[in-house]
Protein backbone atom coordinates (compact mmCIF):
# COMPACT_ATOMS: atom_id res chain seq x y z
CA UNK A 1 0.00 0.00 0.00
CA UNK A 2 3.04 2.21 1.00
CA UNK A 3 4.69 1.30 -2.27
CA UNK A 4 1.78 1.97 -4.80
CA UNK A 5 1.03 5.36 -2.41
CA UNK A 6 4.51 6.16 -3.19
CA UNK A 7 4.60 5.34 -7.01
CA UNK A 8 2.02 8.26 -7.42
CA UNK A 9 3.83 11.40 -8.44
CA UNK A 10 4.08 14.30 -6.42
CA UNK A 11 2.37 16.86 -7.31
CA UNK A 12 3.17 20.69 -6.89
CA UNK A 13 1.85 23.07 -4.83
CA UNK A 14 0.33 25.36 -7.43
CA UNK A 15 -0.94 22.34 -9.37
CA UNK A 16 -2.67 21.08 -6.65
CA UNK A 17 -3.93 24.46 -6.25
CA UNK A 18 -4.95 24.57 -9.82
CA UNK A 19 -6.52 21.45 -9.72
CA UNK A 20 -8.64 21.95 -6.54
CA UNK A 21 -9.58 25.50 -7.73
CA UNK A 22 -11.30 23.43 -11.28
CA UNK A 23 -13.49 21.14 -8.46
CA UNK A 24 -14.53 24.22 -6.29
CA UNK A 25 -15.50 26.35 -9.14
CA UNK A 26 -19.62 27.16 -8.71
CA UNK A 27 -21.88 26.84 -12.00
CA UNK A 28 -23.02 30.06 -11.49
CA UNK A 29 -26.52 31.06 -13.02
CA UNK A 30 -26.66 32.14 -17.15
CA UNK A 31 -26.73 35.56 -15.80
CA UNK A 32 -22.98 35.43 -14.82
CA UNK A 33 -19.70 34.29 -16.09
CA UNK A 34 -17.31 33.17 -13.73
CA UNK A 35 -13.99 34.77 -13.47
CA UNK A 36 -10.92 34.23 -11.15
CA UNK A 37 -10.90 33.38 -7.34
CA UNK A 38 -10.46 36.39 -5.15
CA UNK A 39 -10.04 35.00 -1.99
CA UNK A 40 -11.02 31.64 0.52
CA UNK A 41 -12.42 31.94 3.63
CA UNK A 42 -13.52 29.34 6.33
CA UNK A 43 -16.53 28.06 4.43
CA UNK A 44 -16.36 29.98 1.47
CA UNK A 45 -14.85 31.11 -2.03
CA UNK A 46 -15.13 34.64 -3.25
CA UNK A 47 -15.25 34.56 -7.18
CA UNK A 48 -15.38 37.72 -9.18
CA UNK A 49 -17.92 37.18 -11.94
CA UNK A 50 -19.29 39.45 -14.95
CA UNK A 51 -23.16 40.16 -14.43
CA UNK A 52 -23.80 39.83 -18.49
CA UNK A 53 -27.84 41.93 -17.43
CA UNK A 54 -26.14 44.75 -15.96
CA UNK A 55 -22.78 44.76 -17.83
CA UNK A 56 -20.46 45.02 -14.62
CA UNK A 57 -18.18 43.07 -12.42
CA UNK A 58 -19.42 41.43 -9.44
CA UNK A 59 -17.85 39.43 -6.44
CA UNK A 60 -19.78 36.32 -6.07
CA UNK A 61 -19.49 34.44 -2.02
CA UNK A 62 -20.34 30.54 -3.13
CA UNK A 63 -20.20 28.11 0.04
CA UNK A 64 -17.61 25.69 -0.75
CA UNK A 65 -19.81 22.91 0.15
CA UNK A 66 -23.07 21.62 -1.09
CA UNK A 67 -26.35 20.89 0.55
CA UNK A 68 -26.17 18.95 3.94
CA UNK A 69 -24.16 21.82 5.63
CA UNK A 70 -27.28 23.42 6.59
CA UNK A 71 -25.54 25.43 9.60
CA UNK A 72 -22.70 26.86 7.00
CA UNK A 73 -25.68 27.63 4.44
CA UNK A 74 -27.64 29.80 7.07
CA UNK A 75 -24.69 31.42 7.85
CA UNK A 76 -23.98 32.41 4.34
CA UNK A 77 -27.96 33.77 4.21
CA UNK A 78 -27.71 35.15 7.49
CA UNK A 79 -24.25 36.99 6.20
CA UNK A 80 -26.25 38.20 3.34
CA UNK A 81 -29.43 39.29 4.95
CA UNK A 82 -27.09 41.38 7.74
CA UNK A 83 -25.53 42.84 4.45
CA UNK A 84 -28.78 43.69 3.09
CA UNK A 85 -30.12 44.83 5.86
CA UNK A 86 -26.68 47.46 6.33
CA UNK A 87 -27.30 50.03 3.39
CA UNK A 88 -23.83 52.19 3.94
CA UNK A 89 -21.00 53.70 1.42
CA UNK A 90 -18.29 51.41 4.02
CA UNK A 91 -20.43 48.66 3.61
CA UNK A 92 -20.79 46.17 0.15
CA UNK A 93 -23.98 46.57 -1.37
CA UNK A 94 -25.39 42.35 -1.84
CA UNK A 95 -27.36 42.52 -5.88
CA UNK A 96 -28.43 38.73 -5.53
CA UNK A 97 -28.30 35.55 -3.48
CA UNK A 98 -29.32 32.20 -4.27
CA UNK A 99 -28.81 28.86 -4.77
CA UNK A 100 -26.92 27.29 -7.43
CA UNK A 101 -27.21 23.77 -9.26
CA UNK A 102 -25.54 22.46 -7.02
CA UNK A 103 -27.07 23.03 -4.14
CA UNK A 104 -24.07 25.56 -3.10
CA UNK A 105 -24.94 28.89 -1.42
CA UNK A 106 -24.01 32.13 -3.13
CA UNK A 107 -24.47 35.77 -2.85
CA UNK A 108 -23.76 38.29 -5.06
CA UNK A 109 -22.47 41.54 -4.23
CA UNK A 110 -19.89 44.80 -5.17
CA UNK A 111 -16.71 43.85 -6.57
CA UNK A 112 -14.77 46.01 -4.49
CA UNK A 113 -11.61 46.88 -5.77
CA UNK A 114 -8.39 48.52 -4.17
CA UNK A 115 -6.32 47.94 -1.17
CA UNK A 116 -6.57 46.28 2.31
CA UNK A 117 -5.48 48.01 4.90
CA UNK A 118 -3.12 46.21 6.43
CA UNK A 119 -1.29 46.92 2.78
CA UNK A 120 -1.42 50.74 3.22
CA UNK A 121 0.01 50.56 6.23
CA UNK A 122 3.10 48.25 4.24
CA UNK A 123 3.23 50.65 1.31
CA UNK A 124 4.34 53.76 4.20
CA UNK A 125 0.93 55.48 4.69
CA UNK A 126 1.70 58.85 6.53
CA UNK A 127 0.41 58.92 10.21
CA UNK A 128 -2.85 61.36 9.82
CA UNK A 129 -3.83 59.42 6.34
CA UNK A 130 -3.79 56.12 8.95
CA UNK A 131 -5.54 57.97 11.30
CA UNK A 132 -8.08 59.28 8.90
CA UNK A 133 -8.83 55.72 7.02
CA UNK A 134 -9.41 54.45 10.64
CA UNK A 135 -12.04 56.95 10.88
CA UNK A 136 -13.57 56.37 7.89
CA UNK A 137 -13.47 52.49 8.63
CA UNK A 138 -15.14 53.44 12.60
CA UNK A 139 -18.48 55.00 10.68
CA UNK A 140 -20.07 51.65 8.89
CA UNK A 141 -19.32 49.98 12.11
CA UNK A 142 -20.93 52.66 14.12
CA UNK A 143 -24.15 52.51 11.63
CA UNK A 144 -24.30 48.81 12.08
CA UNK A 145 -23.87 48.87 15.87
CA UNK A 146 -26.98 51.25 15.55
CA UNK A 147 -29.07 49.26 13.71
CA UNK A 148 -27.99 46.33 16.05
CA UNK A 149 -25.30 44.40 14.52
CA UNK A 150 -21.93 43.53 15.76
CA UNK A 151 -18.99 42.78 13.05
CA UNK A 152 -17.31 39.79 15.40
CA UNK A 153 -14.14 39.96 13.01
CA UNK A 154 -12.91 43.47 12.28
CA UNK A 155 -8.89 43.70 11.62
CA UNK A 156 -6.82 45.39 8.98
CA UNK A 157 -7.43 42.29 6.39
CA UNK A 158 -11.24 43.23 6.64
CA UNK A 159 -11.29 46.89 5.68
CA UNK A 160 -10.59 47.87 1.98
CA UNK A 161 -9.74 51.28 1.19
CA UNK A 162 -10.55 52.05 -2.69
CA UNK A 163 -8.49 54.84 -5.15
CA UNK A 164 -11.17 57.27 -4.53
CA UNK A 165 -10.44 57.47 -0.84
CA UNK A 166 -13.77 55.39 0.25
CA UNK A 167 -13.10 52.66 3.22
CA UNK A 168 -14.97 49.44 3.23
CA UNK A 169 -15.94 47.13 5.96
CA UNK A 170 -15.80 43.78 5.08
CA UNK A 171 -16.20 40.17 5.57
CA UNK A 172 -19.59 40.30 7.66
CA UNK A 173 -19.69 36.54 8.30
CA UNK A 174 -19.27 36.57 11.55
CA UNK A 175 -21.75 40.17 12.21
CA UNK A 176 -24.41 38.63 14.88
CA UNK A 177 -27.83 40.94 15.56
CA UNK A 178 -27.82 42.06 19.43
CA UNK A 179 -31.25 40.80 19.46
CA UNK A 180 -30.27 37.29 18.80
CA UNK A 181 -30.71 35.12 21.70
CA UNK A 182 -28.42 32.87 20.38
CA UNK A 183 -24.96 33.29 22.15
CA UNK A 184 -21.58 33.27 20.48
CA UNK A 185 -20.34 29.87 19.99
CA UNK A 186 -16.66 29.50 21.50
CA UNK A 187 -14.93 26.69 20.09
CA UNK A 188 -11.57 25.60 20.34
CA UNK A 189 -9.36 26.01 17.58
CA UNK A 190 -6.65 28.29 16.08
CA UNK A 191 -9.08 31.42 14.53
CA UNK A 192 -7.23 31.76 11.18
CA UNK A 193 -6.52 29.74 8.27
CA UNK A 194 -3.53 30.45 6.09
CA UNK A 195 -5.43 33.49 3.77
CA UNK A 196 -5.87 35.14 7.16
CA UNK A 197 -9.50 34.65 7.31
CA UNK A 198 -11.91 33.38 10.30
CA UNK A 199 -12.64 29.72 9.92
CA UNK A 200 -15.60 27.30 10.16
CA UNK A 201 -15.99 25.25 13.72
CA UNK A 202 -13.69 27.31 14.96
CA UNK A 203 -12.98 29.95 17.43
CA UNK A 204 -15.59 33.13 16.07
CA UNK A 205 -12.80 35.75 15.27
CA UNK A 206 -9.37 36.20 14.73
CA UNK A 207 -7.40 36.15 17.89
CA UNK A 208 -5.18 39.10 17.96
CA UNK A 209 -8.03 41.08 17.82
CA UNK A 210 -10.58 39.01 19.57
CA UNK A 211 -11.72 40.96 22.97
CA UNK A 212 -11.33 38.64 26.07
CA UNK A 213 -15.18 37.78 26.82
CA UNK A 214 -15.73 36.83 23.12
CA UNK A 215 -12.54 34.05 23.54
CA UNK A 216 -13.76 33.34 26.99
CA UNK A 217 -17.72 33.29 26.90
CA UNK A 218 -19.03 34.07 24.19
CA UNK A 219 -20.80 36.73 25.37
CA UNK A 220 -20.26 39.98 23.46
CA UNK A 221 -21.73 43.72 22.64
CA UNK A 222 -20.28 46.75 21.27
CA UNK A 223 -17.54 47.08 23.05
CA UNK A 224 -15.91 43.94 21.59
CA UNK A 225 -15.70 45.50 18.37
CA UNK A 226 -14.68 48.62 19.90
CA UNK A 227 -11.79 46.26 21.11
CA UNK A 228 -11.15 44.68 18.04
CA UNK A 229 -10.91 48.54 16.20
CA UNK A 230 -8.38 49.09 18.99
CA UNK A 231 -6.58 46.20 17.74
CA UNK A 232 -6.60 47.60 14.01
CA UNK A 233 -5.62 51.32 15.67
CA UNK A 234 -2.49 49.16 16.81
CA UNK A 235 -1.89 47.81 13.70
CA UNK A 236 -1.74 51.07 11.64
CA UNK A 237 0.36 52.77 14.48
CA UNK A 238 3.05 49.64 14.56
CA UNK A 239 2.41 47.88 11.29
CA UNK A 240 1.60 44.89 13.57
CA UNK A 241 -0.70 43.33 15.27
CA UNK A 242 -1.04 43.95 18.90
CA UNK A 243 1.69 41.29 20.55
CA UNK A 244 3.66 41.04 17.78
CA UNK A 245 6.59 43.07 17.46
CA UNK A 246 6.47 46.88 16.01
CA UNK A 247 8.07 49.94 15.32
CA UNK A 248 7.88 52.73 17.53
CA UNK A 249 6.63 56.08 17.04
CA UNK A 250 7.68 59.28 18.43
CA UNK A 251 7.38 59.89 22.53
CA UNK A 252 4.60 62.21 22.67
CA UNK A 253 2.22 61.13 19.81
CA UNK A 254 3.30 57.76 21.24
CA UNK A 255 1.71 58.23 24.65
CA UNK A 256 -1.66 60.08 23.75
CA UNK A 257 -2.15 57.27 20.66
CA UNK A 258 -0.82 54.44 22.72
CA UNK A 259 -3.63 55.61 25.44
CA UNK A 260 -6.09 55.55 23.12
CA UNK A 261 -5.65 51.72 21.42
CA UNK A 262 -4.72 50.78 25.83
CA UNK A 263 -8.50 52.39 26.71
CA UNK A 264 -10.19 50.74 23.37
CA UNK A 265 -8.72 47.48 24.33
CA UNK A 266 -9.04 47.34 28.52
CA UNK A 267 -9.35 43.80 29.51
CA UNK A 268 -12.66 44.73 31.06
CA UNK A 269 -15.55 46.18 28.71
CA UNK A 270 -16.86 48.78 31.22
CA UNK A 271 -13.22 50.26 31.04
CA UNK A 272 -13.43 50.64 27.38
CA UNK A 273 -15.13 53.06 24.66
CA UNK A 274 -18.53 52.73 25.07
CA UNK A 275 -19.45 53.16 21.97
CA UNK A 276 -17.20 52.83 18.56
CA UNK A 277 -18.40 56.68 17.75
CA UNK A 278 -16.51 57.82 21.45
CA UNK A 279 -13.62 56.10 20.21
CA UNK A 280 -13.32 57.66 16.61
CA UNK A 281 -14.00 61.15 18.46
CA UNK A 282 -11.36 60.33 20.89
CA UNK A 283 -8.83 59.70 17.21
CA UNK A 284 -9.89 62.98 16.24
CA UNK A 285 -9.21 64.86 18.83
CA UNK A 286 -5.87 63.77 18.54
CA UNK A 287 -5.88 64.54 15.26
CA UNK A 288 -7.27 67.64 15.96
CA UNK A 289 -4.60 68.33 18.59
CA UNK A 290 -6.78 68.70 21.12
CA UNK A 291 -6.33 66.49 24.45
CA UNK A 292 -7.65 62.89 24.09
CA UNK A 293 -9.94 61.55 26.82
CA UNK A 294 -7.99 58.52 27.20
CA UNK A 295 -4.92 60.24 28.81
CA UNK A 296 -5.20 63.04 31.02
CA UNK A 297 -2.17 65.41 30.17
CA UNK A 298 0.35 67.29 32.82
CA UNK A 299 1.14 70.89 32.26
CA UNK A 300 4.59 70.21 30.19
CA UNK A 301 2.69 68.34 28.11
CA UNK A 302 0.09 70.52 27.43
CA UNK A 303 2.48 73.20 26.60
CA UNK A 304 4.32 71.04 24.31
CA UNK A 305 1.12 69.93 22.58
CA UNK A 306 0.13 73.16 22.50
CA UNK A 307 3.25 74.43 21.26
CA UNK A 308 3.34 72.17 18.39
CA UNK A 309 -0.18 72.70 17.57
CA UNK A 310 0.43 76.42 17.16
CA UNK A 311 4.27 76.33 16.21
CA UNK A 312 3.75 78.45 12.82
CA UNK A 313 2.27 81.75 14.60
CA UNK A 314 4.56 81.17 18.07
CA UNK A 315 7.92 81.03 14.97
CA UNK A 316 6.34 84.25 13.12
CA UNK A 317 5.73 86.44 16.86
CA UNK A 318 9.34 84.41 17.64
CA UNK A 319 10.63 86.78 14.46
CA UNK A 320 8.49 89.67 15.29
CA UNK A 321 10.05 89.85 19.01
CA UNK A 322 13.65 89.46 17.09
CA UNK A 323 13.27 91.96 14.68
CA UNK A 324 12.09 94.30 17.54
CA UNK A 325 15.77 93.53 19.26
CA UNK A 326 17.16 93.77 16.26
CA UNK A 327 16.34 97.56 15.45
CA UNK A 328 16.89 97.84 19.24
CA UNK A 329 20.78 96.77 18.76
CA UNK A 330 21.35 98.82 15.30
CA UNK A 331 19.89 101.63 17.11
CA UNK A 332 22.44 101.04 20.13
CA UNK A 333 19.80 101.50 23.01
CA UNK B 1 -14.29 83.00 15.33
CA UNK B 2 -15.50 84.49 12.31
CA UNK B 3 -12.77 85.29 10.31
CA UNK B 4 -13.79 88.95 9.97
CA UNK B 5 -14.08 88.98 13.94
CA UNK B 6 -10.50 87.32 14.41
CA UNK B 7 -8.94 89.34 12.02
CA UNK B 8 -10.51 92.81 13.59
CA UNK B 9 -9.73 92.02 16.85
CA UNK B 10 -6.13 90.84 16.05
CA UNK B 11 -5.29 93.98 13.96
CA UNK B 12 -6.20 95.87 17.03
CA UNK B 13 -4.30 93.82 19.77
CA UNK B 14 -1.19 93.56 18.23
CA UNK B 15 -2.23 97.52 16.88
CA UNK B 16 -2.14 98.00 20.92
CA UNK B 17 1.33 96.03 21.88
CA UNK B 18 3.41 97.22 18.62
CA UNK B 19 2.17 101.05 19.31
CA UNK B 20 3.56 100.49 22.99
CA UNK B 21 7.00 98.92 22.19
CA UNK B 22 7.58 102.54 21.40
CA UNK B 23 8.40 102.94 24.59
CA UNK B 24 11.30 100.55 24.24
CA UNK B 25 12.30 100.82 20.75
CA UNK B 26 12.16 104.90 20.85
CA UNK B 27 11.86 106.25 24.37
CA UNK B 28 12.15 109.75 23.04
CA UNK B 29 8.80 109.28 22.12
CA UNK B 30 7.35 108.73 25.17
CA UNK B 31 5.36 111.66 25.90
CA UNK B 32 3.71 111.47 22.95
CA UNK B 33 2.72 107.38 23.62
CA UNK B 34 -1.17 107.68 24.13
CA UNK B 35 -1.26 109.50 20.63
CA UNK B 36 1.21 106.65 18.82
CA UNK B 37 -1.23 103.63 20.63
CA UNK B 38 -4.26 105.21 19.35
CA UNK B 39 -2.90 105.68 15.41
CA UNK B 40 -1.34 102.13 16.00
CA UNK B 41 -4.76 100.64 17.13
CA UNK B 42 -6.43 102.33 14.23
CA UNK B 43 -3.95 101.04 11.67
CA UNK B 44 -3.99 97.16 13.27
CA UNK B 45 -7.88 97.66 13.21
CA UNK B 46 -8.13 98.77 9.63
CA UNK B 47 -5.37 96.31 8.25
CA UNK B 48 -7.60 93.80 10.26
CA UNK B 49 -10.65 94.07 8.98
CA UNK B 50 -9.27 94.32 5.46
CA UNK B 51 -7.85 91.05 5.80
CA UNK B 52 -10.60 89.49 7.78
CA UNK B 53 -12.95 90.76 4.47
CA UNK B 54 -10.53 89.23 2.09
CA UNK B 55 -10.19 85.98 4.48
CA UNK B 56 -14.01 85.83 3.98
CA UNK B 57 -14.50 85.98 0.53
CA UNK B 58 -11.39 84.37 -0.45
CA UNK B 59 -10.24 80.84 1.53
CA UNK B 60 -6.02 80.63 0.66
CA UNK B 61 -3.94 80.56 3.57
CA UNK B 62 -1.09 81.73 1.32
CA UNK B 63 -3.55 84.99 -0.17
CA UNK B 64 -3.92 85.19 2.83
CA UNK B 65 -0.14 85.61 4.20
CA UNK B 66 0.47 87.82 0.87
CA UNK B 67 -2.20 90.61 1.21
CA UNK B 68 -1.34 90.51 4.83
CA UNK B 69 1.85 91.30 4.51
CA UNK B 70 0.73 93.64 1.81
CA UNK B 71 -1.60 95.55 4.26
CA UNK B 72 0.82 95.60 7.02
CA UNK B 73 3.34 97.48 4.43
CA UNK B 74 0.93 99.85 2.99
CA UNK B 75 -0.25 100.94 6.16
CA UNK B 76 3.31 101.58 7.63
CA UNK B 77 4.23 103.27 4.99
CA UNK B 78 1.52 105.44 5.05
CA UNK B 79 2.41 106.11 8.55
CA UNK B 80 6.18 107.09 7.78
CA UNK B 81 4.86 109.18 4.86
CA UNK B 82 2.38 111.16 7.53
CA UNK B 83 5.29 111.85 9.86
CA UNK B 84 7.42 112.72 6.89
CA UNK B 85 5.00 115.47 5.92
CA UNK B 86 4.46 116.23 9.27
CA UNK B 87 7.77 117.26 9.32
CA UNK B 88 8.41 115.13 12.32
CA UNK B 89 11.53 112.36 12.23
CA UNK B 90 10.51 109.48 10.24
CA UNK B 91 11.55 106.19 11.99
CA UNK B 92 11.53 103.80 8.67
CA UNK B 93 12.70 100.86 9.76
CA UNK B 94 10.81 100.59 13.27
CA UNK B 95 7.42 100.95 11.98
CA UNK B 96 7.78 99.27 8.65
CA UNK B 97 9.12 96.11 9.05
CA UNK B 98 7.29 95.48 12.89
CA UNK B 99 4.13 96.89 10.85
CA UNK B 100 4.53 94.34 7.91
CA UNK B 101 5.22 91.80 10.08
CA UNK B 102 2.27 92.23 12.08
CA UNK B 103 -0.10 92.35 8.82
CA UNK B 104 1.60 89.07 8.12
CA UNK B 105 0.78 87.35 11.48
CA UNK B 106 -3.12 88.69 11.49
CA UNK B 107 -2.85 87.31 7.48
CA UNK B 108 -1.84 83.95 8.81
CA UNK B 109 -3.81 83.70 11.86
CA UNK B 110 -7.20 85.18 10.30
CA UNK B 111 -6.95 82.17 7.42
CA UNK B 112 -5.80 79.66 9.91
CA UNK B 113 -7.99 79.77 13.04
CA UNK B 114 -11.15 81.98 11.50
CA UNK B 115 -14.17 80.26 10.77
CA UNK B 116 -16.12 81.24 7.66
CA UNK B 117 -19.47 82.42 8.66
CA UNK B 118 -22.64 80.04 8.52
CA UNK B 119 -24.45 82.48 6.09
CA UNK B 120 -21.19 81.97 3.68
CA UNK B 121 -21.23 78.16 4.54
CA UNK B 122 -24.63 77.32 3.48
CA UNK B 123 -23.59 80.15 -0.13
CA UNK B 124 -25.76 82.08 1.03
Amino acid sequence: MSERRGAVPALSDPVLDRLRGALAAPELPERYVLGQPLGRGGMATVWRAHDLLLDREVAFKVLDLPEGEDDLAERLLREARVLAQLEHPGIVPVHDVGTLSAGRVFYAMKLVQGRRLDDVVRDGASLPERLRLFLRACEPVAFAHARGVLHRDLKPENVMTGPFGEVLVLDWGLAKKLDDREPAKAVCGSGTDITGHTGHEMRLGTPAYMPPEQREAGIVDERSDVYALGGVLHYLLHGAAPGECSVHLAKPVARRLASIVNRARALKPEARYATVSALAADVERFLAGSPVLAHPESLAERGLRLLSRHKVVVVLLLVYVLVRLALLLIAGR
Amino acid sequence: MTKMLLGTILGGVLGILDGLSAIVSAPETVPQIIGIVIGSTIKGLIAGVLIGYFARRVNSLPLGIVLGLAVGFVLALLVCLMQRFGGEHVYWWQVMLPGSLVGLIVGYATQRYGLISHGRQKGL
